[in-house]
């Protein structure tokens, strides 16, 4: 067996600025070489375990430990953050906040310089670790020039250039597409077998990251570590779902038909999952006794778009001949790679830019006609980030800013603001700052300062982003229920779960142009599309094939129809 | 986005000198500008600056954008000067010689009209060597020039994050403002100052704090990295000094002292014709 | 917060990086040629507030520099060296202002009103126009005049920005056991 390189023993830590302790009592060992999954929901403190292993604590933020970790053999504590660097290197999730260097080249040489490694072994180490991530062509572009997956290869060779014993990932895949993110995997994997070195994944998203091999899951819960065994056994089990971490489809599909999961099927990966004869009867048996759902009756065009073109100052061409129809009350996904035009539509939309042709009707009416602030009273767009649109400390104010910025009277306000808090669940909170609330919450607190001005139509630019699977299915509960009260959603997203479970459509941008526009389940399973828009083919229809259906499309309707059924949308 | 700083990259000698030899250069001449009024020095330092645009293909078209900006700047001076104070040149060189009456105190005299030509020749001897910097150093080459002459390293890298992150502070303050548009936020010259402001801080506020949880990730990822951990750092960018390096340095050097030196002639900052 | 040397490294890195960008796009012309009634000055005041003296001197010098490098009009050395000098006072006397724990009071009030006050008073009615006579040999009354103008609009813009900002910072620090929901 290889050696330990981390241990923790009975350990706690409490935050000095906290009441209670974040940690309790954890008990782990990471050896050299063995590949690790921590997962957990928010709040579980997987994030403040990442930063006991890197030495941030307790170096940068202070606090109480108890018990022991040792990293390389010597107790944290009495190494510095320095030290503990040289055998643990981070990668966090964020990728403009780590890419520090004004070119990929000097990003990479960060750790190096600090060293002070001097010419010629400087230019000749960042070469090699560029080029055991693959970015090698790019050293002098500046982050503006890379897409997210390519930042986060910069950042990965950035911790190359040192031998590291461990690599720890901070939730990789958080600001990844599908595509991207397998490939981020994969990359991971490969230089897991290269280096040999020990691999920490911290991520909530289980069946991204099962994509390859992976040796141990750990579970965390209420700052306790609640699970550690192979994937194989965590997901035959409970504990998952009940601590809300959402399971792989196959999986929930397999239980949906009534198959037994049990750890010696090695349900953990889908290409070595074992299922009998008797399995695949069920599987099939249960797809043809679902019914088929209705497909509701076709409502009146809302927002028409026709043959926009678009490019922007510096010659860049973000939209060519883009044409898409949007009727009353859908909930509809835009979905494609970065660059592929999706935010430049939603700006086009909304009148922040100006398409340099084609026309863009909404209810009927031309919308060049119509100011920003006029097209604001019809088209709410909510952004990525709620921080980036709160300016208000109390929510009340925050709410009520679109209504007096129109000079409505107070007496007429009020109503409409509280009316709206009713609506967007945050009446108990009316007289709180904004700041007291939590992420999904501030969300609400953009969504409602939007709906306030009663809009007919709402675009969300990745709505669930960085949320863990509870956080999301608040969001998404929420944004349903507007929906059914007919307000018409689309939706910015790479989030694939997202599309499939509450998009009733999906219209797919690549290159500036409109590639497809079905139901999800249609865009899912046509391989081409797939690969044109980097999304990811679901594992349903991987599971279909294994099971003999050969309409695997139907089969992911069927399953999304069943869902969709059991929670009442 | 960052050709705000307008780097244009060709090959030519200035830009094979390095940042640090550019950077002391570009400060060497600047002082010399600044200390003397000696019309002849400044109007070397102007003409120089001829040749060493020729040398290192930057074009007019390059820069034109930012001479603009400065010829603006340099009359819209030199009227508040002549404006508040129309017998300054008279006090300055000691004479007095009325070449056209205005009326009131408001006369044009030849001293007047030779300290302008000074106070133009001070932008012109010291603006084009700027431009040259800004257009032939590399952005990425500055923090490491700037540790070289001396600055402390963490205080070089602080420009450099500066670099860094204007490109993405730009785009976000440029997103929120555009989503605070629509909420009807607009900063118009139709509403009062005050309104304007408070439209402003709809905008500045979310960019702000948004930017201040931006720090703590950024000094977690630079501390990860082993930033500040010596009492030196090598530099990615640095590049050993050439023959060419330290010619331009005594060159530049050179200037300066004969700034000195025509201060100690002249018996003070300015070149007087008219004793 | 996390407190460590290199938060303040990147706080002067990022102030200054926001002290450009809106020197450079947010300005609002004022009626006097060559001033400008600039929002940067609120930022530099909450940021010097917030991380001290050295940081509100570098992020001044830095973003002021930065920011003539990118017009091409030379530096200003006077009013890039005033700039600085504002941000360091302010940091300085605003020192007591215990921002970063959430705190700010009348007290922390008048604190950073005199220290906005005080170091634009030195900034603009001396050391820019004194600067601009030693360096370029203008006439005392032109810059003075300027300098006065300067100094009072910037007092004003700074006060109104740089205290919504201490506010908005202050009350997204929340403090526990504070708040209750209501039916």
């Amino acid at each position: 067996m290889n050696e330990e390189i981390i241990r923790f023993e009975h350990f706690g830590f409490q935050y000095r600025a906290q009441a209670e302790p974040t940690l309790y009592d954890i008990d782990l060992s990471v050896r050299k070489g063995e590949k690790l999954l921590i997962c957990g929901p928010s709040g579980c403190g997987k994030s403040t375990l990442a930063h006991c292993i890197n030495g941030l604590i307790p170096f940068s933020y202070p606090g109480e430990s108890t018990g022991r970790l040792l990293v390389g053999g010597r107790e944290t504590k009495e190494q510095g953050i320095f030290q503990i660097a040289r055998t643990v290197g981070t990668v966090l999730q964020d990728p403009d906040g780590q890419f520090i260097g004004l070119t990929v080249a000097e990003d990479i040489a960060f750790a190096l310089e600090n060293d002070c490694v001097e010419e010629p072994a400087l230019h000749e180490r960042v070469a090699k670790a560029a080029g055991l991530v693959g970015v090698d062509r790019f050293l002098a572009h500046a982050p503006e020039d890379l897409s997210g997956g390519q930042k986060q290869r910069v950042s990965l060779a950035g911790i190359l250039v040192d031998d590291v014993d461990v690599l720890l990932f901070d939730e990789p895949l958080a600001n990844l597409d599908p595509a991207t993110g397998k490939q981020a995997i994969e990359l991971i994997d490969e230089l897991q077998r290269e280096t040999g070195a020990a691999v920490i994944i911290i991520e909530h998203r289980l069946e991204d990251v099962l994509h390859r091999h992976v040796d141990r899951v750990v579970l965390m819960g209420g700052g306790r570590i609640l699970c550690d065994c192979p994937p194989d056994e965590l997901l035959s089990g409970r504990l998952l779902s009940e601590n809300g971490i959402r399971e792989p489809l196959y999986l929930t599909a397999l239980k949906y038909a009534g198959v037994e999961i049990r750890a010696d099927k090695h349900p953990a990966m889908l290409t070595e999952l074992c299922l009998t004869e008797e399995d695949k009867a069920l599987v099939r048996a249960w797809f043809h006794s679902v019914p088929a759902a209705e497909v509701p009756p076709e409502r009146p065009v809302q927002l028409e778009a026709e043959s926009l073109r678009f490019a922007y100052a510096n010659g860049h061409e973000a939209l060519r001949e883009l044409s898409l129809t949007v009727r009353e009350g859908e909930l509809t996904a835009i979905v494609g790679t970065n660059g592929a035009g999706k935010s430049t539509f939603s700006k086009l939309i909304c009148g922040f830019e100006t398409q340099q042709e084609g026309t863009l009707r909404f209810a009927g009416q031309d919308l060049k006609e119509l100011s920003i602030k006029e097209r604001a009273d019809r088209i709410g767009y909510v952004m990525q980030n709620p921080n980036q649109m709160i300016s208000q400390v109390m929510i009340y104010d925050e709410v009520a800013l679109g209504l007096r910025t129109r000079g409505v009277s107070e007496e007429e306000i009020r109503p409409r603001v509280e009316e709206t808090l009713k609506i967007c669940g945050l009446w108990p909170f009316r007289s709180w700052p904004v700041s007291a609330l939590s992420f999904g919450q501030k969300k609400r607190v953009t969504i409602a300062s939007i709906l306030v001005l009663r809009p007919q139509l709402i675009i969300l630019d990745e709505p669930t982003a960085g949320q863990d699977y509870r956080h999301y299915t608040e969001i998404m509960e929420f944004l349903l229920e507007l929906n059914r009260r007919g307000i018409t959603v689309l939706m910015i997203t790479h989030d694939m779960h997202l599309m499939l479970e509450y998009a009733r459509r999906a219209a797919v941008f690549s290159d500036g142009r409109l590639i497809a526009d079905a139901d999800c389940a249609a865009v899912l399973t046509d391989a081409e599309t797939v690969r044109r828009a980097s999304l990811k083919e679901t594992s349903l229809y991987l599971l279909a094939q294994r099971c003999g259906i050969d309409d695997g499309r139907a089969f992911v309707r069927r399953f999304i129809d069943y869902e969709r059924e059991a929670r009442g949308i | 986005m960052r050709n705000i700083f307008n780097y244009i990259d060709r090959p030519s000698p200035v830009h094979r000198l390095t940042g640090a030899t550019k950077l002391v250069c570009l400060l060497l001449w600047s002082f010399a500008s600044m200390l003397t009024y000696d019309t002849r020095l400044l109007a070397l330092l102007m003409l120089l600056s001829i040749p060493l645009f020729a040398l290192s293909k930057i074009r007019v078209r390059d820069v034109s954008f930012m001479l603009g900006f400065t010829a603006v700047f340099m009359v819209l001076n030199n009227v508040l000067v002549f404006a508040f104070s129309p017998q300054h040149g008279v006090s300055l060189y000691g004479t007095k010689h009325v070449l056209l009456s205005l009326g009131g105190s408001y006369e044009v005299t030849a001293e007047q009209l030779f300290y302008h030509l000074n106070l133009v020749l001070k932008y012109a001897s010291s603006i084009p060597i700027v431009l040259l910097f800004v257009c032939t150093t590399n952005p990425s080459e500055f923090a490491a020039s700037l540790n070289r002459v001396g600055v402390k390293y963490s205080v070089a890298y602080s420009v450099s994050l500066a670099l860094r992150y204007i490109p993405d502070i730009q785009r976000e303050y440029h997103e929120i403002s555009q989503a605070q548009q629509a909420r009807g936020v607009e900063m118009s010259k139709k509403q009062s100052l005050f309104k304007r402001l408070k439209s402003a801080s709809a905008i500045l506020i979310p960019l702000i704090l948004s930017s201040m949880d931006r720090i703590e990730v950024i000094s977690n990822a630079m501390e990860l990295r082993g930033f500040g951990k010596n009492k030196k750092r090598s530099w990615y960018m640095a590049r050993p000094f050439t023959g060419l390096d330290y010619a331009a340095m005594a060159l530049c050097l050179a200037l300066l002292l004969a700034a000195l030196w025509l201060n100690h002639l002249n018996g003070g900052r300015f070149y007087n014709p008219f004793i | 917060m996390k407190k460590s040397p290199v938060v303040t490294i990147v706080a002067i890195g990022i102030g200054a990086a926001l002290f450009f960008v809106l020197g450079r796009f947010v300005a609002i012309p004022s009626p006097v040629p060559n001033t400008n009634i600039s929002t940067q000055y609120g930022l530099l005041a909450f940021m010097a507030a917030l991380f001290g003296p050295l940081a509100g001197l570098l992020i001044g010098l830095i973003g002021h520099a930065l920011i003539d490098f990118s017009y091409g009009w030379g530096i200003w050395w006077s009013w890039v060296i005033a700039s600085a000098v504002f941000g360091g006072l302010v940091g300085l006397v605003a020192r007591k202002i215990r921002l970063s724990d959430g705190e700010f009071g009348k007290k922390d009030l008048l604190a950073f009103v005199l220290a906005v006050v005080l170091g634009h008073a030195v900034a603009w009615f001396a050391i820019a126009p004194v600067l601009d006579i030693v360096i370029y040999a203008e006439p005392a009354n032109k810059v003075f005049i300027q300098g006065l103008f300067a100094g009072a609009a910037n007092i004003v813009t700074t006060l109104i920005i740089g205290l919504l900002l201490c506010y908005a910072y202050a009350a997204a620090k929340p403090k526990k056991g504070s708040l209750k929901e209501e039916k």
